[in-house]
């Protein structure tokens, strides 16, 4: 990007600026700003800039929650957010990565994957209707019909609230001055009293593998495919994804290079993998790709090795979706000129307990801020918190631990707290009481479905009362279920009295309540009668 | 597995020490430990290798000797007939120990059947203790046997295995009865609240130690907790035939004509949905779906078989007597078992548990007994009901109604007065609208009068009149099937109750308690649905029946708690809800200290399938003067089942309004909306349902009194404006705009 220079005199004002100028009077009733900020802004206004009191960069969850919420406290808000197209070209609109390419459309096209199991159960249950084939075009475009609708209503969110929006790509100027280009090129200068980064992280390309870049793709074009992927290969940790393709009938092979769901509990993640490989999905574990060639006519043809036998082998698909982490959007910001510190290692922004970057008024929050959970609640919640805490509404700081989640396999895995491994390793493994239970649930006896992977593992602490450290619970609707047990774990949960809450019968959830025997009995773990 | 280790490890032991141990400790550990140990006791053994043969099954009671080798007896009546069939007076000698036994000093300090035995050493640090332990039981006048562990041979895996097993690892060991009673302070906190001289007084007088009339959920988890605390327990039940000669096995209500059931048929018609959903979602089938009530029902009734199957093998193993029979009280302390051919028997008992739950109740009208027919016999209904009359507004026939229109079938649902009596009314009427969406049609404020048969057959044809409650108007309809779910009569009526001067409660026909079960005689208590006053719920019966065996026999003191236990109710729109409705909350704290956050939301996955985006809807009941601690919890949504038990589990944590704004949610679930978008500090999360409400206050206002509170806060809010709290309340730019 080129550089923004300073506009020079009152007297060469362009055309443009002196319309942002009509357009940003000095706002009555803004309490809290700063002297230096009125200063700044005096000083400012001839040269063209626009001044706020707070500015967003990037538009995804956590930016848009801490701008309505700083505007709806009265602050002025601007939010600049800019996606740069995908190597494939995909491009979307204001939201980010969850509204656009995360959550929203993969929660869809899971639940549309475990319709697909529904009406194979259906026969089962008495209703006469034979599997259907699936048509991805159907899917897709009700899916980007959702997500556009998401779209225009963050713009209209951000309207009604009079909070700016440009559409532009950001870069620091100065500590508080931030120019952006739109895609037709010209400039903006925006200055800010606050100003919070939240442009999260974008799909990371193996660019040492050969063909990487120009035949694969990532979970940015996957949702906005408008022909079916086909036969599938992911690299990596993508087993959401592996999941959900499996579950629209494609044939999909997941590679993988150590181990899945790294940061999860190990064997909360190997269950997973399990369930997925006993439903359809192929699962190569340590292998890594080496190579992929275009064939004449469109396949795909990947090699890779296997790191333990050092043998090769290839094969022909006609997708490849690389799903090996994400980089955060920090390149182009231009930090260095504000003095903003990074980690060298991840490229993430090194943040405080009050999202505070090395620079005090500059903050940073979502994926892009270093050591926090990539998450779209606690971006959110981290976003609104900040803003609050701007307008001296609080002084409260995010909470950032026991932060529930959830893995949308075919399985759902869903899980708060602490894993096993965590545990034993901060308390000791004396000090650590698992107690588990493999569970059937009720609606998969009918259609005699396999339930050999639902479980259910709590961690607690082995002196009374009992603390509960940790909950991990796999099996249909485990989001559902492991949010109020979240809440308990919050309020200081101890086994003895999530013991002494009635279960709801017949619900899966009602065994997290049942939990009786621990791992350290050895006894077996399987829950038999109702 | 580990157990087989341990196993090796106590066959060692004394047989009576490991018997005795196992019975004193209440856990599944016991099953699987008693039923190796069968197996060797059946192997006969020469020489060093192998499992030994158990050395003095003699030694032990009648009661632990057949429940450590209970279904072998049968089986192994060829191999060796004689060497474990002992009879009950060779079982009063119990007790006294061979005096070839090796080590009979551990035996006779542990083999009584009755009587205090203490383990302790005799060398310091725990000499005092186990003087003190003495001391109270002398000043009782009661002798104890001490077995002084450091004194004996083999007193070092005595203690090992005891310790393993009653999870004590500290000395002095106190047993009284078998029953394991704890260390120096249990036994004093025992004698304080007069658990000790409880346990002194048990008379072995009688064929059982416990009687249970009523093999449902509650008593069948009483009977099995008995019998792994070492009880010689017998279940009595028998199902007697509905009017239309609908009966079934062991299990109760919940597993053949409950929980189950409906569960299962609530899923078929939520596939139903699913089916509709899926086209959108990219699923192409052409073909018209039909459902099928018979591939449905079968698949349901060998499911429950199933269950009905597991639950006698469960009773076999734990080595509780079953009998098919129908248990009367003749005297005090004695039951009559008549069978199904009229044969009888009787049977004495120490205490006996009630637990004979609850049957359909009928109108009262000509023709309801001929043709009607109850939950009962819907769930295995040889064919297709066809278009239905549900009579009644209780859950059932809510639940019956919903999964009935799920299937494809006409239903109308004819309402004396309210929805759901007993829970939330808001609530309730919500769950009313969602059902009326689905095509359910609703007669409110009539009652039927007559049944009429118009046409037999399967399923015939049946006109039913009724009259209007408010005033002299007649209707009649004509319907296939009429399904009557007005409410439940207690089966306490034909128990012989009156002879031994147990209380009933005149109105209900239920059996009050005092907070330990118990009734107006103290040897008689009573679980599940037949208690006066408490939930009618399986887990609650199962946790009240457990915790009773528990106290009556394993010495612990833990009760059932009744509060806050959370419910759901299974209509095609499930209604998840814990602790207290408004309208009671209202009563209780009094309206004006309560706050009431609420909020409408729309299921992502109900966005692409286009269904209605105000129908689910969520809201909590805080009391303002207990730091907003959450005293219910209200959820009408897809899976309120899965989602509300979490919440109890908070609830019973003390789940404040603050924690629940501070924990973070899961995206996209929709249990994250119920928690995010009830938040005071920022009303505006709540807008969609100001704006609503707005249109709807003075109904509101006429309907909730409490709710004014909340809400006026949020209408003078000058912020009034869209949602922001992400992206599946966003909802479509239309809705936004304009708000309904």
């Amino acid at each position: 990007m080129g550089a923004c220079r300073r506009p020079a005199l009152p007297s060469g004002e362009s055309r443009q600026a002196a319309r942002h100028r009509l357009e940003c009077p000095p706002s009555p009733g803004h309490h809290g700003r700063s002297p230096w900020s009125l200063w700044h802004c005096l000083q400012a206004k001839p040269a063209g800039r626009q001044c706020y009191d707070l500015l967003v960069i990037g538009g995804g969850s956590g930016g848009l929650a801490c701008a309505k919420e700083a505007a709806q406290l009265g602050k002025k808000v601007a939010v600049v957010d800019y996606v740069e197209p995908s190597p494939r070209g995909t491009r979307w609109g204001l939201g980010g990565t969850c509204v656009n390419v995360g959550c929203i459309p993969k929660k869809l096209m899971h639940q549309a994957a475990l319709l697909g199991g529904m009406i194979r159960d259906a026969p089962h249950y008495g209703w006469g209707v034979a599997q259907a084939p699936h048509s991805w075009a159907t899917l897709a475009d009700a899916v980007q019909n959702h997500v556009k609708s998401l779209n225009w209503g963050h713009r209209v969110q951000l309207q009604d609230r009079k909070v700016k929006y440009f559409n532009v790509k950001a870069s620091f100027v100065d500590t508080h001055t931030v120019c952006g280009v739109s895609k037709g090129g010209e400039e903006t200068l925006l200055s800010a009293e606050h100003i919070v980064i939240a442009t999260g992280g974008r799909p990371r390309y193996p660019t040492h593998i050969e063909g990487a870049l120009e035949y694969g793709i990532t979970s940015d074009d996957l949702f906005w495919l408008k022909e079916s992927p086909g036969k599938t290969r992911l690299a990596d940790v993508a087993l959401e994804c592996a999941g959900l393709l499996t579950g629209l009938g494609l044939d999909t092979t997941v590679m993988i290079r150590s181990v899945p769901l790294r940061a999860f509990d190990q064997q909360m993640a190997s269950l997973v993998t399990e369930h997925m490989a006993g439903h359809g999905t192929r699962i190569l574990r340590g292998c890594a790709p080496e190579k992929v060639e275009k064939l004449p006519g469109q396949q795909l043809r990947v090699t890779w090795v296997d790191l333990t036998s050092d043998r090769k082998d290839a094969g022909t698909f006609d997708t490849v979706l690389w799903a090996i982490g994400r980089v955060p959007e920090t390149a182009s910001l231009n930090l260095e000129k504000a003095g903003v510190h990074t980690n060298p290692v991840t490229g993430k922004i090194l943040v405080d307990a009050q999202e505070a970057t090395s620079v005090p008024h500059i903050y940073a929050i979502g994926d892009v801020a270093e050591g926090r959970p990539e998450l779209t609640p606690t971006a959110i919640m981290a976003g609104r918190l900040l803003a609050q805490r701007l307008s001296g509404r609080t002084s409260d700081l995010m909470d950032y631990s026991s932060v529930p989640t959830t893995v949308f396999t075919p399985l759902e895995y869903g899980c708060v707290g602490l894993s096993e491994e965590a545990a034993v390793a901060r308390h000791g493994e004396e000090h650590v009481e698992v107690y588990h239970a493999f569970y059937k649930p009720l609606e998969f006896t009918v259609p005699q479905r396999d339930a050999s992977q639902c479980y259910i593992k709590m961690v607690c602490l082995r002196e009374p009362p009992q603390l509960v450290l940790g909950l991990h619970f796999l099996g249909p609707n485990a989001g559902e279920v492991i949010q109020g047990f979240a809440l308990g774990i919050k309020c200081g949960a101890s086994y003895q009295q999530l013991m002494r809450t009635v279960g709801i019968h017949p619900t899966c959830a009602e065994e997290v309540a049942k939990l009786r025997i621990s791992k350290r009995s050895g006894l077996d773990p399987t829950v038999t009668g109702c | 597995m580990k157990p087989f280790l341990r196993l090796h490890r106590l066959q060692r032991l004394p047989w009576s020490v490991v018997c005795l141990a196992l019975g004193t400790q209440g856990n599944t550990e016991h099953h699987q430990v008693s039923l190796s140990f069968r197996d060797a006791a059946l192997t006969p053994t020469t020489g060093e290798q192998g499992p030994p043969t158990p050395r003095c099954p003699e030694s032990l009671s009648p009661h632990v000797c057949l429940r450590i080798f209970p279904s072998c007896l049968a089986r192994s009546a060829q191999r060796q007939p004689l060497r474990l069939l002992r009879t009950e007076a060779q079982g009063a000698a119990a007790g006294r120990v061979r005096a070839d036994a090796p080590s009979a000093a551990v035996s006779r300090a542990f083999a009584s059947s009755r009587g205090v035995d203490i383990a302790g050493l005799h060398a310091q640090p725990s000499t005092h203790l186990l003087e003190e332990v003495k001391e109270l039981f002398s000043s009782l006048g009661v002798d104890c046997n001490i077995l002084e562990l450091d004194q004996v041979d083999e007193g070092a895996s005595v203690q090992e295995a005891l310790s393993e097993i009653t999870s004590q690892r500290t000395v002095p060991s106190v047993f009284v009865n078998r029953v394991h009673v704890g260390g120096c302070d249990h036994t004093f906190q025992a004698h304080q609240s007069g658990l000790l001289q409880q346990l002194l007084q048990q008379d072995p007088a009688y064929d059982y130690d416990l009687i249970v009339i009523g093999g449902g959920s509650g008593g069948l988890s009483c009977a099995q907790e008995a019998a792994v605390l070492g009880r010689k327990v017998m279940v009595l039940d028998f199902v007697v035939p509905s009017p239309r000669g609908t009966a079934w096995g062991l299990g109760g209500t919940c597993v053949n004509v409950g929980c189950i059931p409906k569960k299962l048929m609530h899923q078929a018609a939520l596939l139903g949905q699913a089916l509709t959903d899926s086209r959108k979602f990219g699923w192409e089938y052409s073909q018209q779906v039909r459902h099928s009530w018979a591939t449905m029902t079968e698949a349901i009734q060998s499911h429950i078989g199933s269950l009905s199957w597991s639950h006698r093998l469960a009773l076999r193993e734990k080595a509780v007597t079953y009998v098919n029979s129908y248990g009367e009280f003749v005297e005090h302390h004695k039951v009559k078992a008549t069978n199904e051919k009229g044969q009888e028997a009787l049977y004495t008992a120490a205490k006996f548990v009630i637990a004979t739950g609850e049957r359909p109740r009928y109108l009262g009208i000509p023709g309801d007994r001929e043709y009607c027919v109850t939950s009962d016999d819907l769930f295995s209904l040889p064919y297709c009901p066809g278009e239905t009359l549900v009579v009644g507004a209780s859950y059932v026939a809510l639940e019956c109604a919903g999964f009935l229109a799920g299937l494809g079938l006409e239903v109308t649902v004819m309402v004396r007065s309210v929805l759901l009596r007993g829970f939330d009314q808001e609530m309730a009427e919500k769950v009313g609208a969602s059902m009326q969406q689905l095509g359910v049609h609703f007669l409110r404020k009539f009652v039927p009068v007559e049944v009429q048969q118009l046409e037999r057959g399967l399923p015939g044809r049946l006109k039913v009149v009724a009259k209007s409650t408010e005033g002299t108007e007649t209707i009649e309809g004509i319907y296939n099937t009429v399904l009557l779910a007005i409410g439940r009569d207690s089966c306490t009526k034909k128990l012989g109750l009156e002879k031994i001067g147990v209380n009933v409660s005149e109105k209900t026909g239920k059996i009050p308690v005092n907070d330990e079960e118990q009734t107006s005689v103290p040897y008689v208590y009573a679980v599940g649905d037949v208690l006066e006053g408490k939930p009618q719920l399986t887990p609650v019966a199962v946790q009240a029946g457990k915790l009773l065996a528990r106290r009556l026999f394993g010495g612990r003191s833990e009760k059932c708690d009744y509060v806050n236990v959370p419910t759901v109710v299974f209509t095609p729109l499930e209604y998840g809800c814990c602790g207290y409705s408004e309208e009671k909350a209202g009563e209780v704290y009094q309206a004006e200290n309560l706050n009431v956050y609420h909020t409408l939301f729309w299921p992502l996955e109900w966005t692409v399938a286009g269904r209605d985006n105000n129908t689910c809807y969520a809201k909590i009941i805080c009391n303002k003067l207990d730091n907003d601690r959450v005293i219910g919890f209200h959820v009408l949504g897809p899976n309120a089942g899965e989602i509300t038990q979490g919440f109890a589990a908070a609830m019973k944590c003390g789940l404040t309004k603050q924690l629940l704004d501070d924990t973070i949610g899961i995206h996209p679930t929709f249990s994250w909306l119920t928690e995010t978008s009830s938040e005071p500090l920022r009303p505006w999360v709540l807008t969609k349902m100001s704006s609503l409400l707005r249109e709807q206050l003075p109904l509101q206002k006429t309907l909730l009194p409490t709710r004014s509170i909340p809400v006026r806060g949020i209408i003078s809010d000058p912020q009034d404006e869209p949602p922001s709290s992400g992206c599946p309340l966003a909802g479509r730019p239309q809705d936004l705009v304009a708000p309904r």
